[in-house]
């Protein structure tokens, strides 16, 4: 218990010199994100578990948006995952990854953005409405090029499967903003 | 600030996950009970109608753009594609269709297979 306190003097006496070196210390943390991010999505793109019905994944990459969302705000926030999907999407993508990546992103940041604002939710919370935004998002680009509605019927499962996801993320991205002080 | 972020999760959370899956499960049996076979299985690109064909009879068919290749094939009264020259393979690994509104989408080549009435 006590250990744990020291270790709790030092981090924040640390996080208290964050104003003086912010920029730099931005920017490397940024960068250090972004690294994070793609490993993440890369990692679970290895694992594939959209069988049935595409779309169902865990959304590791979410991990580090979250975190990033609370702790270095909006603006590194939107680099970071702007900068994962373009990066990503033109080693191991294509152009409409790409596409419907960045429309997942939008929303689900925005969601995520409002929602934190508000302090009703936790991090779970955020990162619950984040996915099930993702989804969305996605659907909502799917119903626009392929002109047909009936692709709604997929957010039911999506919704479902997106909730799951989110809780897990949202719990694991919880642990990490609590323990980590920077 | 860092103080009240601390609660990993709260109540709030836990009522947002209930309500989205008893939303989400409650809509899923509606559409459960409510389905009914169709007649017909409707092909479009581009969200271009191309071909509606019965469901009554057996039927292959190919079809080919400039985009790539999917087949379709009709069998019992079910839908499936099952070959796709597209790099995800989400339509042929897709479950067969049979009911209403169902659907088959290949992304990649902008091909929608969708059963109606």
């Amino acid at each position: 218990m006590s250990k744990n306190q020291n270790i709790e003097t030092t981090k924040n006496s640390i996080s208290s010199t964050k104003h003086s070196g912010k920029t730099n210390k931005e920017i490397a943390l940024t960068g250090v994100f972004i690294a994070l991010a793609m490993i993440l999505s890369y990692l679970e793109s290895l694992v594939p578990i959209g069988f049935a019905v595409p779309g169902i994944k865990l959304g590791l990459a979410n991990l580090v948006t979250i975190v990033s969302l609370y702790k270095l705000g909006i603006k590194n926030t939107i680099i970071i995952s702007v900068g994962r999907i373009i990066l990503s999407g033109i080693l191991f993508g294509n152009m409409m990854i790409i596409i419907y990546s960045l429309a997942g992103a939008f929303v689900s940041i925005l969601v995520m953005l409002l929602v934190m604002k508000t302090k009703i939710f936790s991090a779970t919370g955020v990162s619950i409405c984040g996915a099930i935004a993702h989804n969305f998002g996605q659907i909502i680009v799917a119903v626009i090029t392929l002109e047909n509605m009936n692709i709604m019927y997929y957010m039911i499962v999506l919704a479902i499967t997106g909730a799951i996801a989110g809780t897990l993320i949202g719990l694991l991205s919880g642990m990490i903003i609590r323990n980590i002080h920077m | 600030m860092k103080q009240e972020e601390s609660a990993i999760i709260k109540k709030s959370d836990i009522v947002l996950l209930v309500a989205i899956l008893v939303i989400a499960l409650i809509t899923f049996v509606y559409i459960m009970l409510t389905k009914k076979p169709g007649a017909k299985v409707q092909i479009s690109i581009d969200g271009k109608v191309e071909k509606t064909i019965s469901l009554d009879e057996d039927y292959e068919y190919q079809v080919t753009t400039d985009m790539g290749n999917n087949r379709i094939v009709i069998k019992d009264g079910v839908v499936d594609v099952t070959a796709a020259d597209c790099p995800d393979k989400v339509c042929e690994n897709h479950v067969t269709i049979k009911n209403v509104g169902e659907t088959i989408i290949c992304l990649p080549h902008k091909l929608v297979v969708e059963i109606v009435e």
